[in-house]
């Protein structure tokens, strides 16, 4: 009788394991980017129940109404804005061969922002804003900028400047490699490295609002809306790829060289999550 | 009595000292090489998990600074500290190959 109940329980968990736990459990890890940037929203908006969803692309000057204040105030005389000035005479100003940025781009680069990164199915892989302005560069004689510097922050602040107010719309085309890209970027931005055991995650999922030191952490929502940015930390304009790599580096963890595959990758997941939240860059922060 | 605790004791730090003075007598260029090249391979490892910590490759710098200063000693403690830290790395990027599912939103 024992025995017959014994393998009666074991013929049950195996029916429950083949029909019910493991297709479940695969279907979780099948990845589906519409309903992760879903939750991803619903996260932060059940988290900050007060902020407006547009507020959330200004980082910490949203997390609470004295920093607020202080983003209306910097508002006024931007620290960015002769990073936009020189970006729009770059921008403007021929390569040596005669053509120029807006050669390189759709609608001549101009209100575009909202569109990077985008996939490309020719290479199968991410391509970046600041990667496909050293593109065009090389396609056109000129030597590339390096991408933590201040002639890239200028020329996508002039670029992100000309497209304020469109949302963020980052397609996934039904490709599996690209499906691909966007996983690797959710598995970056989750995963802890550094001596300090730190993922993106740890400061701007589970602590935005919070202090570290003397910075305000911005929640991961829109966080890449508003760049490149001004920070008064640095005292200079910095890029996607120079946030990048100092988080990195400021966990412990040796950076990856600017524009690997990890932050391409990265770059398109944080993007895609805060698809139909506005370009709000250039911005600045503390 | 207490005169067995007193030799037992004094033979307890002859001994300490004995030892401490034979690891220190043994610690030549040959050991400092052989630990420095244990901690690099393990950095190495690290990097091609793409998980290099800053602090292995401050430590791996400190060991051949004292190392040319043929402070030995210190170069071979730092190349340990060094193995040590790369070998945490590893272990982290290995460990969050299934861990970093924990902190995904759903």
């Amino acid at each position: 009788m024992r025995t017959a109940t014994y393998f009666a329980s074991a013929a049950l968990a195996l029916a429950a394991l083949t029909f019910g736990v493991v297709p479940s459990a695969v279907a979780a890890d099948t990845p589906n980017p519409p309903a992760d940037a879903k939750a991803f929203r619903d996260f932060f908006t059940q988290k900050f129940p007060k902020l407006k969803l547009e507020d959330f692309v200004n980082g910490p000057y949203s997390m609470n109404e004295g920093m607020h204040r202080q983003w209306e105030e910097k508002e006024q005389f931007p620290p960015y804005e002769f990073s936009v000035d020189m970006g729009k005479e770059m921008f403007s100003k021929p390569f040596k061969n005669g053509k120029s940025y807006a050669d390189c781009f759709p609608n001549q680069g101009i209100g575009i922002r909202q569109n990077y990164p985008y996939f490309d199915d020719k290479e199968g892989k991410v391509v970046t804003l600041e990667l496909a302005l050293n593109r065009c560069r090389e396609a056109n004689g000129e030597a590339p900028f390096s991408y933590v510097k201040d002639e890239m922050a200028a020329l996508t602040a002039y670029m992100a400047f000309t497209s304020r107010g469109k949302p963020f719309d980052i397609k996934i085309p039904n490709d599996p490699r690209a499906l691909e890209a966007y996983q690797n970027g959710k598995r970056y931005f989750y995963t802890r490295r550094g001596q300090l055991n730190f993922s993106c995650a740890t400061c701007h999922v589970q602590s935005p609002g919070e202090r570290v030191r003397a910075e305000i952490l911005a929640p991961a929502l829109g966080i890449l809306n508003a760049m490149p940015i001004y920070r008064s930390e640095w005292s200079g304009m910095g890029t996607i790829s120079r946030r990048f790599t100092t988080c990195n580096s400021q966990i412990r963890g040796v950076p990856l060289n600017p524009q690997d595959d990890e932050y391409r990758d990265l770059e398109y997941y944080l993007s895609y999550v805060s698809n139909g939240l506005p370009i709000s860059g250039p911005g600045a922060r503390p | 009595m207490s005169m067995i605790r007193a030799s037992t004791l004094s033979l307890a730090l002859a001994l300490l000292i004995g030892g401490a003075t034979s690891v220190l007598a043994a610690a030549s260029e040959a050991d400092f090489k052989a630990a420095y090249a244990a901690a690099e391979a393990a950095n190495k490892e690290a990097g091609a998990l793409r998980n290099q910590w800053t602090v292995t490759a401050a430590a791996l710098a400190n060991a051949k600074k004292a190392a040319d200063k043929g402070d030995f000693d210190q170069a071979i403690a730092s190349s340990k500290e060094a193995e040590a830290l790369a070998k945490a790395s590893i272990y982290q990027a290995t460990s969050e190959k299934t861990l970093w599912k924990e902190l995904e939103i759903r």
